[in-house]
């Protein structure tokens, strides 16, 4: 008996060291590359590679040369000017779009379901080609307004999809009440549905904000003046050149477009669990 | 007595003088709503005759005489020709079924909405679903709907740079593109080679951040640990950081000679008893670069999947753990029993979509090794996937658009292909309330 209990207790202390073991490795796979890039911004600025180097100077030098001496800040104010705009376009779009969907049976709705998820796996920026003519066409290359435009029909299929996963989830005796009373469409919509669905339409905008930060391809391919890029572009031109790399500069402009991003990140996290599994698991 | 005075509108006669747009209505009686069907057949009309017949002849010629014809705008003109028309037969539609309804409604309830104010009010109560969801709709058609059809066509011409419109024409060529890709020994060994890495770039790199991303949200869901939130907070990191910067930051890490891996990892390996690394040619050898990009999608890749799987953990019951533990299983058979499955019930359509999107991973591959090191013939590199050969095709100095096409429409059949199989396969369609 008493051998059995210290078998079991060997065992919960077996378990438990594993368990701490894989998350704290994890952990330092993690933050290792990040620590890494963190540390090369505030390097002196004739690195060429990125390592952990515990006796280094710390300087802001990287950050001076980036705003005097690069057009960063033209940059950053380009991506931030897109992703705003591309954020607003596409969760208004979204949003009315997932919740017609949800809420609404009409003629065609199965078919339009079956477009939505149908077209959203067609690789769109394989279609670099007639992206460049249509601009051309219209005159919209180097504009802002065409990336946005391209941005937000990307990102409107599957999200449709998750935001009306998330309107499936609201209870409908409340619209229906609503109605009763005489609520009209609108009324129902604005007043009821769309306060409940805030933690959702919250991360449809993180969303919508981050990808064109994160996106290199079609703001390369469209935007072709050095003061209309975003910092993707930008940055990249920092170590794409073997010849010249200014991989500190890269580290210090990486750096500050983190900033921003994480912090909204982790602010709106907490509603991302719900939003995921409502969107994508009602199946 | 007042149905007997009442006469009765033909449904018949209302749907097919409806085929010129307005006059079932008229004959309905909404004089209003008939004049705007009829004004805008009228402008379609005029729009045909004096762009559309044109825009037609120029897409089917592409063009007769260099430098005057762009071959380009020719196909392009043709294609939004195409969507326009497309767009008025749909209004046909609508205005006979239109027209055909308020004919019974008519014979039924004896009265019809005539006023500008009780249409828009009937359109208001009615056509709310239709207008929430034009915008979606509108946006789609000119993003998605439209290069993806230019792109279609354009895979049957020979645009490429021995003709670069306007000084050349472009032709139509048939199949010659997919003839080319699949049976001309160049190409089709560019396209061999470059899909098997495809398709085993998404399945490891897809699988190793599903296993990770699982693995963790089991291990890090048990209830003894101490600073679950800390440690939530490391993982979640890697999504939260825009990809183009952790991607060139590894790019520069794992730089053969100086990068911090073979400098730093790898040396510090050295340092463990009776293990001896060496460098890794990781930028230089094709089979080390894969790895890396396995390694580093893994990285990437796996935050996502451990918030989705965590949400589903901690929306399964505890009563089923209980029952399991009263009838002795062990760890591993409540896992495989009651934890998998509950994942991947809930959690398979969007698994799938994780492959796709693996699968046209442009950043990775490109943002890390532009798709080198070597090359496999066709411009494309050891380690590019179809969508990174594809942008190399079109923005390369010798560019080859049409093939670059044909390329792309074989992707979306493969992609849309086996999504649609899988999606069945895992009844994602099944439920009604989802459709």
């Amino acid at each position: 008996m008493k051998a059995l209990f210290s078998s079991t207790k060997i065992n919960r202390f077996f378990s438990r060291f594993c368990t701490y073991l894989f998350l704290i490795v994890l952990s330092i796979i993690i933050i290792y590359p990040l620590l890494i890039t963190v540390q090369s911004a505030f390097n002196s600025s004739d690195l060429t590679a990125f390592t952990l180097d515990p006796h280094m100077h710390w300087t802001l030098a990287n950050f001076k040369q980036l705003f005097s001496q690069t057009l960063y800040l033209t940059w950053f104010k380009n991506t931030m000017i897109i992703a705003i705009s591309t954020m607003i376009i596409q969760v208004i779009i979204v949003t009315l779009a997932g919740y017609t969907y949800s809420r609404y049976r009409f003629k065609g709705r199965k078919n339009g379901l079956i477009f939505f998820l149908v077209i959203q796996m067609v690789p769109t920026m394989a279609a670099l080609t007639a992206y460049f003519v249509l601009g051309l066409i219209i005159n919209g290359l180097d504009q802002y307004w065409f990336l946005t435009m391209v941005y937000v029909g990307g990102g409107i299929p599957m999200n449709t999809w998750l935001m009306k996963g998330y309107f499936d989830t609201i209870p409908r005796d409340l619209d229906e009440s609503a109605r009763i009373d005489g609520a009209g469409h609108l009324r129902i919509l604005l007043q009821i549905n769309l306060p409940l669905a805030m933690p959702m339409i919250a991360v449809q905008a993180l969303w919508a904000f981050m990808g064109p930060f994160g996106d290199y391809l079609l703001s390369a391919f469209l935007l072709r003046s050095p003061e209309h890029m975003t910092v993707a572009v930008g940055l990249q031109q920092f170590i794409a050149d073997p010849t010249n790399q200014r991989v500190a500069m890269f580290a210090a402009g990486s750096f500050l477009i983190s900033i921003p991003i994480v912090i909204l990140f982790f602010l709106l996290q907490r509603n991302f669990q719900s939003g995921l599994t409502a969107g994508g698991t009602k199946g | 007595m007042e149905v007997q005075k009442m006469k009765k509108k033909s449904v018949r006669k209302a749907g097919l003088l409806s085929l010129i747009p307005g006059i079932g209505q008229i004959y309905n009686g909404q004089l209003l709503k008939g004049i705007a069907f009829l004004v805008a057949t009228a402008i379609f009309l005029i729009e045909l005759v004096t762009i559309g017949i044109p825009a037609f002849q120029g897409f089917i010629t592409l063009g007769t005489v260099p430098i005057r014809d762009h071959s380009l705008f020719l196909l392009v003109k043709g294609t939004l020709q195409i969507i326009i028309t497309f767009i008025f037969v749909m209004m046909l539609i609508l205005n006979v079924n239109d027209a055909k309804k308020v004919a019974k409604q008519y014979n039924t309830l004896g009265n019809v909405n005539r006023s500008a104010r009780s249409i828009l009010k009937n359109m208001w109560e009615n056509g709310f679903p239709y207008l929430l969801t034009i915008p979606a709709y509108f946006v789609m058609l000119f993003v998605i709907v439209f290069p993806v059809l230019v792109t279609l066509l354009m895979a049957f011409t020979n645009y490429d740079f021995y003709h670069i419109p306007p000084a050349k024409l472009i032709d139509w060529v048939g199949l010659q593109n997919f003839v080319n890709m699949f049976f001309l020994s160049a190409y089709r060994s560019t396209f061999v080679s470059v899909l098997g890495w495809t398709i085993i770039w998404t399945l490891l790199a897809t699988t190793g951040q599903i296993a990770l991303g699982v693995l963790t949200a089991v291990i890090s869901n048990q209830k003894f640990i101490v600073g679950k939130k800390f440690f939530r907070i490391i993982f979640l990191l890697p999504w939260a950081i825009p990809a183009f910067v952790t991607i060139m930051s590894f790019s520069n890490m794992f730089n053969d000679s100086i990068g911090a891996i073979n400098q730093q990892v790898i040396s510090l390996l050295n340092y463990i008893p009776y293990v001896h690394v060496s460098d890794i040619p990781w930028k230089t050898d094709p089979f080390w670069t894969k790895t890396a990009l396995i390694m580093i999608q893994t990285w990437l890749g796996f935050p996502y999947i451990f918030v989705m799987v965590t949400g589903v953990l901690q929306s399964i019951p505890d009563d089923l753990y209980e029952a399991a533990n009263i009838d002795g299983a062990n760890v591993i058979q409540k896992f495989t029993k009651i934890t998998l499955p509950m994942i991947l019930f809930a959690t398979a359509p969007v698994f799938i979509t994780q492959y796709t999107f693996n699968f046209n991973n442009f950043s990775i591959i490109y943002l890390f090794n532009s798709g080198g090191p070597g090359d496999v013939g066709g411009g494309a590199g050891s380690t590019d996937i179809l969508i990174s050969w594809i942008y190399k095709l079109t923005t390369g100095t010798s560019p080859q658009y049409a093939l670059a096409s044909a390329v792309t429409i074989v992707i979306s059949i493969i992609v849309i292909g086996v999504s649609l199989i899988t999606f069945k396969k895992t009844h994602a369609f099944s439920n009604e309330e989802m459709m």
